[in-house]
């Protein structure tokens, strides 16, 4: 039987529990986001010793379900002062998965100032001293690591970031080539493991009892349906847009549609677009060679593997992975063309455990505030070092977007609840506005990614200035909840959207896991509950109506190209969870 | 006649892969001619075709060009 794993890092002991009836058909966002509602007070300081770090794998994680090896992570967010789930793809939650285990649970706060590792395996749970790996670049240490506990196991850290408890850090998970480089990256996390005095978790998949499986037929079933429909669907196929080019590809569309936020959400088209753009990377590839790879898998049993390695001129590696919204955050939020430059600020990114998303907010925040120029490559790579060496202009920006903004006397302030936006307009494509507004997580593009039918034309065609839309970005938000639940990699929505047959696959897929007959209507019920708790979680922590709102300035500057503004109603965004 | 400039993404760039990525071509159509007598023009077979901006607004295939649009051409893309 499946158990949840408990850490205590007061007295520094672990102990295995029995899995409470409420958390068996849980996995992934879903188990997280309970457990967090269920045992962290609401207004607990997010660093102190009343929050909770919780992993759980998705209900599927751990099968052969295709692109299902998604982590993840809950707890109070320092960023944002609400709940926080934010999840990656990495073999570490199979591994989890694996080893019997459906949550680990971080909890209690260190008597003394040493970090620890843990060392997860199917005997049990070892505390070891991880000093060493303290203060270092993540590309430093983890071949170290590796020789170490083995090749292959999966570990999950923090870089110096975290270790200074910065509201931009993020969790770090290995990539297939057991690269320090997927990201569990929103919301501060890394700032929350860094308070327990936990530096790493390597988890040892070896011997473990794997994943129980109650409904072995309807499992396979389902697992075909959802594979046949990945392997189908345009977007996800072998040779289909993500797979070639990445999810940068959305650099040059986006961009079409007036919604690239460029120079601090000032302007919605960048003129260096192209240059950035998932194109542009396969290019690199091409014409460099060396280790420049397109297609690229973040976890084993990915079929989608959207992931790239992007050389330098020399083939030696630039950066992995340079995703679309780290071009965008990177490059046209801060005026820089140069995907040199953009990869260079990924790699220092991925190094030293920060959310590339944050850290191009917060970069652009800087030059708004009059810190360096738009465009000024060398000045952003130097905010980065300062982050790096913690030094006061480094903790400011650590901060993240509505921190450091705040302390540097910006107005222009492109975040919801603190955390930074993505890399979608909101006054150009009005969906995505409602999802930044009203999700229980801040800006965040990927809690409801209306951007499918609005630009994509993936499960149906939305008009992207429409302002009626709080029952798309309702829907959005239950079925993503489901899917983060699940365990599965969130690209599984544009097939499941498009083909019915794929969509019926999800969920004989996880009730064959679980022993259930879940219906359409159950996964919605079952995201509506996820939402619900997290909504609930936050309005405990003291947030109101006034914290689902777009920021001020996008209400009275006109974003060009189309010269338009933040033109939704509050009532409107107020019937998303108001109507339901 | 008209004029109008055309861009193909991503997998569409095929058709015209000696351009550089987000470049624009003339194309002479026509008056009165569609989206879809610009993609046939192109090459490009229409059923590749995803979605298309003309002057950065999206249209379907059947929206009449004027002299001097700008069409952004995408086959499927997404991602995020």
């Amino acid at each position: 039987m499946a158990q949840i794993l408990r850490v205590n890092m007061t007295d520094r002991t672990a102990a295995y529990e029995d899995v409470p009836n409420e958390y068996k058909f849980l996995g992934g966002r879903g188990l997280t986001s309970t457990i967090v509602y269920n045992e962290v007070d609401p207004t607990c300081h997010p660093l102190g010793p009343n929050n909770k770090l919780v992993f759980a794998p998705g209900i599927v994680t751990g099968t052969n379900a295709p692109s299902s090896g998604r982590i993840s992570v809950g707890a109070k967010s320092p960023l944002t002062g609400g709940i926080k789930e934010a999840n990656a793809g990495s073999n570490w939650p199979q591994l989890v998965a694996r080893l019997g285990l459906k949550a680990i649970i971080v909890e209690g706060y260190p008597q003394d100032d040493g970090w620890w590792g843990l060392h997860i395996t199917k005997d049990g749970v070892e505390f070891f001293p991880a000093d060493e790996y303290a203060g270092k670049g993540l590309r430093e240490i983890f071949p170290g690591l590796f020789e170490r506990f083995g090749k292959k196991v999966g570990i999950a850290t923090i870089g110096v970031a975290g270790e200074h408890r910065m509201a931009m850090s993020g969790l770090c998970f290995n990539d297939i080539d057991n690269r320090p480089s997927r990201y569990a990256g929103r919301g501060g996390l890394g700032a929350v493991m860094g308070s327990k005095g936990l530096k790493l978790v390597v988890v040892d998949g070896a011997g473990g009892p794997g994943v129980e499986i109650a409904n072995q037929e309807l499992y396979d079933q389902g697992r075909k349906k959802l594979t046949a429909s990945i392997l189908e669907h345009a977007l996800t196929k072998p040779g289909g847009a993500l797979n070639l080019y990445g999810t940068a590809v959305l650099v040059n569309i986006i961009n079409e549609a007036g919604a690239l936020p460029t120079r601090n959400f000032r302007e919605g088209q960048f003129e260096g677009a192209a240059k950035i753009s998932g194109e542009a990377m396969a290019e690199l590839c091409k014409t460099r060679g060396g280790v420049g790879t397109m297609g690229h898998a973040c976890h084993p049993g990915c079929i989608i593997q959207c992931s790239n390695v992007i050389p330098n001129p020399d083939g030696t590696e630039l950066a992995s992975c340079i995703e679309y919204e780290t071009t965008w955050a990177l490059g046209a939020n801060c005026g820089i063309d140069d995907l040199d430059v953009v990869g260079k600020l990924t790699q220092m990114c991925n190094d030293m455990g920060i959310d590339t998303i944050e850290a191009g907010d917060v970069i652009a925040v800087a030059m708004e505030a009059g810190l360096a120029e738009f465009g000024d490559g060398e000045a952003a790579i130097g905010f980065l070092e300062e982050v790096r060496q913690g030094t006061p202009l480094g903790r400011i920006l650590g901060m993240g977007t509505g921190g450091a903004a705040e302390a540097l006397g910006v107005v222009r302030v492109p975040a919801v609840k603190g955390q930074g936006m993505p890399a979608y307009e909101p006054r150009a494509i009005k969906g995505i506005g409602y999802t930044y507004a009203i999700s229980t997580m801040g800006a965040d593009h990927t809690s409801g990614y209306t951007i499918a039918p609005e630009i994509a034309g993936v499960g149906g065609k939305v008009d992207q200035f429409d302002i009626d839309k709080a029952e798309l970005a309702r829907n959005f938000q239950y079925s993503t909840a489901f899917i983060d639940t699940s365990g599965h990699c969130l690209f599984i929505a544009f097939p499941i959207l498009d083909i019915a047959s794929g969509f019926e696959g999800l969920i004989e897929e996880c009730s064959g896991v679980l022993g259930v007959n879940w219906t359409a209507d159950d996964i919605m019920a079952i995201g509506k509950e996820v939402i619900n708790k997290e909504r609930a979680f936050n309005r405990a922590a003291g947030f109101t109506e006034a914290a689902d709102r777009i920021p001020e300035f996008m209400k009275y500057e006109k974003l060009p190209p189309h010269d338009v503004v933040w033109d939704v109603p509050d009532e409107m965004l107020d019937a998303v969870h108001g109507a339901a | 006649m008209i004029t109008v400039h055309a861009k193909l993404f991503a997998t569409l760039r095929r058709y015209r892969p000696e351009l550089k990525i987000g470049a624009a071509f003339p194309v002479e159509l026509p008056t009165g001619a569609t989206v879809r007598q610009l993609i046939e023009r192109l090459g490009v077979p229409v059923k590749e075709v995803k979605v298309v901006f003309v002057n950065n607004i999206i249209r379907d295939t059947e929206h009449v060009l004027v002299a001097e649009d700008k069409v952004g051409i995408f086959p499927a893309v997404g991602g995020g």
